[in-house]
């Protein structure tokens, strides 16, 4: 097989009016969510959140930085096909896959300052005199700090191509020219960064629980977090490429693209078995499949992250049935739910501080990330719209898009 | 699949295993243990001396600095923290058993000799200071809370009411034992139930009481090797085992160790990151020769 075709991006700009319903509507929860960020800088996170000293961590480490940076893990999982195994016919899947990721990890970025309680410290943590070798939260905090601006990098092209063409403004024109001149050299060294440091981070995730050997519950406490970690976030990663291809199809109106995916929902089939068998089979090992057995609500938690993992295992392994578009998505939706829900319960059901604690999120805690997922929502749209990001339907290898069916 | 892409393959999983979880032998064999320093200081509190009386708990307060905990109901104005909190870094509680039997239990740092919170902290604000005293420096916290999710006893405490919070915890009332004085809550006891001094000199003290009084005492000293070995040690009154007091069965090895050892096993010297930034750049840069990426303005 050869690879020596010339992958063109054929993205374009989608064009149509920018301030649309969903626009607009958008911008009204994102703009809640900053009233509420105000209320909580200036009491505290007492009285704004449901967190206390038995959870300290609550949502906003459980959901936007923990499964939030998995679900954004797309930018990741297709760099690894396109790039490291050059499987160049996914390239016209980069583009929307590192915006949303850029994206989803900014806002993850931001979810933590919002979550920190002394922020104004936090410009000491890459001076590297200070650092903590030992500790595996620097190590993510670092890692996740220099992915945002390599994930900027990476999707920088897009906008350099429209800038240079913006002969009105001779200064932005020309700094773009010259930029997109770095990029064409360079870019090669970000993007290997752009898959390592998902890789460190992604697995430090994991590693973040492994101290807490006596706090964490057994069914998700194991010295290998780190590789489970990293395998859910390969796996949410391309079910989020394929969710939210499909999903822009849909508010595009654009043909599907099946037919690109479908060889992308086989990989997956194969993570998704690795993940259950090295879970199931490390229980067993460390002899704790009883605990499973015991039928409480843990073992009902970690029986439905395996079922929703397999029921999207089982449903990818026939060919005929990745092809089908409707089947796709939803075992797409499901490995995402079953990513989440590990993640969630590794950092919030199975966490155990000792009798009297309790969390629950209050309603301004969840505003607060309901309203950046609005704001991912809304840039999403003004990108796309603005930029050459989604590509324009004749996928490369001259295989063509499989047609929409007629509804 | 053609050979090089087999290989190159082959190269990125196995550095990438490499990385994310460590090989398999450094699961294998025990975890380095930390041994405390040799002027190491610690408390040692005997439940059978302790009448609850809590001056150790108002004194604690007053050499602390720290406001009286008035959130009683009816407004009633009392100090009476309920628990350890951003006010009260040390307290008194009464356990009481199923056969009516009660004991008093003092709570406060610890002050492991392999602290989980000095661990996980990413610029050591909580660090392991002079003779072991686990002590914070407020001006590099950023206030993640990870010490307060990773401490087995759920010691440190956050200031969860004001928009410019501090970590709360016993820090040995390392101020006083600077210039040669003891903790404020050993000052105050009236009945020498907590006392305070060298770790060596503690522990021999707690082994030969229990060999002296077999009968008074839960035959264990806690804190020797639990949770790698912590510089407060605790003896409890006999039939009433540890857990029932709030001190957890955390058998004898740190969690630090546990992470830090698997952590440092994958990132020796960077070793496993640079070669895997090494695979990684050159198979993209074929990649990107061979798709035909970097020229003609498509990247």
């Amino acid at each position: 097989m050869t690879h020596r075709h010339k992958h063109k991006h054929n993205a374009a700009a989608v064009g149509g009016p920018i301030l649309t319903r969903t626009f607009l509507a958008c911008l009204a929860v994102f703009a809640l969510s900053i009233v509420v960020l105000a209320w909580r800088f200036v009491v505290g996170l007492g009285p704004t959140t449901g967190m206390n000293d038995g959870f300290p961590w609550g949502i906003w480490i459980a959901f936007d930085v923990v499964t939030g940076t998995a679900l954004a893990c797309g930018g990741y999982s297709v760099a690894i096909l396109c790039y490291a195994l050059n499987e160049g016919k996914y390239h016209a899947l980069i583009r929307p896959a590192v915006l949303t990721s850029a994206l989803g990890y900014s806002l993850a970025g931001a979810s933590v300052i919002v979550d920190l309680g002394r922020y104004w410290n936090v410009w000491k943590i890459p001076l590297i005199w200070n650092w903590n070798r030992n500790s595996v939260l620097l190590e993510v905090a670092i890692c996740i700090m220099t992915y945002v601006v390599v994930l900027w990098i990476e999707l920088s092209p897009a906008f350099v191509e429209v800038w240079e063409k913006q002969e009105k403004y001779p200064l932005l024109c020309r700094a773009a020219r010259r930029v997109h001149g770095w990029l064409n050299r360079y870019l090669v060294a970000i993007l290997a960064l752009g898959i390592l440091l998902p890789t460190m981070h992604q697995s430090s995730l994991g590693s973040l629980m492994l101290i807490m050997t006596s706090k964490l519950h057994k069914l998700w406490h194991t010295p290998l977090l780190p590789f489970l970690f990293l395998a859910t976030a390969v796996l949410m990663g391309y079910a989020a490429v394929i969710f939210e291809s499909a999903l822009a199809d849909e508010v595009f109106d654009r043909p599907r693209e099946t037919r690109i995916l479908a060889p992308l929902s086989g990989i997956m089939v194969g993570v998704l078995f690795v993940f259950l068998g090295v879970r199931f089979v490390d229980l067993a090992l460390r002899g704790r499949l009883a605990l499973v057995a015991q039928l409480d609500f843990y073992s009902w938690m970690f029986l439905l992250e395996m079922a929703l993992f397999l029921g999207a295992a089982i449903l990818l392994l026939s060919r005929k049935r990745r092809y089908n578009p409707g089947v796709e998505l939803f075992s797409a939706i499901l490995i995402m739910l079953g990513g989440s829900l590990y993640r969630f319960d590794t950092f919030l059901v199975g966490f155990q501080p000792g009798p009297g604690w309790s969390y629950f999120p209050t309603i301004p805690e969840m505003a607060v990330t309901i309203g950046f997922v609005a704001f991912e929502v809304l840039a999403y749209l003004f990108i796309v719209k603005t930029f050459p990001i989604l590509h324009t339907g004749v996928a490369p290898h001259g295989l063509e898009v499989a047609p929409k069916p007629s509804r | 699949m053609s050979p090089t892409r087999r290989s190159v393959l082959k190269g990125i999983a196995s550095a990438a295993t490499l990385a994310a979880t460590g090989a398999p032998e450094a699961l294998a064999g025990p975890l380095p243990k930390k041994t405390p320093p040799p002027d190491a200081v610690g408390l040692l509190y005997d439940a059978t001396r302790c009448i609850g009386c809590q001056a150790c708990v108002v004194k604690c307060k007053e050499a602390n600095g720290l406001p009286p905990d008035s959130g009683t109901p009816r407004g009633a104005m009392y100090d009476a923290p309920d628990d350890l909190n951003s006010k009260t870094k040390n307290i008194i509680k009464l356990y009481k058993g199923e056969d009516g039997r009660t004991s008093f239990m003092k709570a406060q740092c610890m002050h492991c000799v392999d602290p989980a919170c000095a661990s996980v902290c990413m610029i050591s604000a909580l660090y392991k200071g002079p003779r072991g005293i686990v002590a914070y420096d407020p001006g590099k916290c950023v206030g993640c809370r990870y010490c307060q999710t990773a401490c087995p006893f759920n010691v440190p405490k956050y200031e969860w009411n004001t928009a410019f919070p501090k970590i709360v915890k016993c820090e040995l009332c390392r101020h006083l034992v600077e210039k040669g004085g003891v903790p404020a809550c050993v000052a105050a006891c009236p009945r020498e139930a907590v006392i305070f001094g060298g770790l060596e000199t503690l522990r021999a003290d707690a082994k030969g009481r229990l060999a002296r009084e077999p009968g008074k005492y839960y035959p264990k000293v806690y804190g020797d090797t639990d949770g790698g070995g912590t510089q407060v040690l605790y003896l409890s009154v006999a039939g009433i085992p540890f857990d029932k007091l709030g001190l957890p069965d955390l058998g004898t090895e740190s969690g630090a160790a546990l992470s830090e050892h698997l952590t440092h096993a994958v990132y020796q010297g960077f070793i496993a990151p640079i070669a895997l930034y090494a695979v990684l750049g050159f198979a993209v840069w074929r990649s990107w020769r061979r798709q035909g990426l970097g020229k003609g303005g498509q990247e």
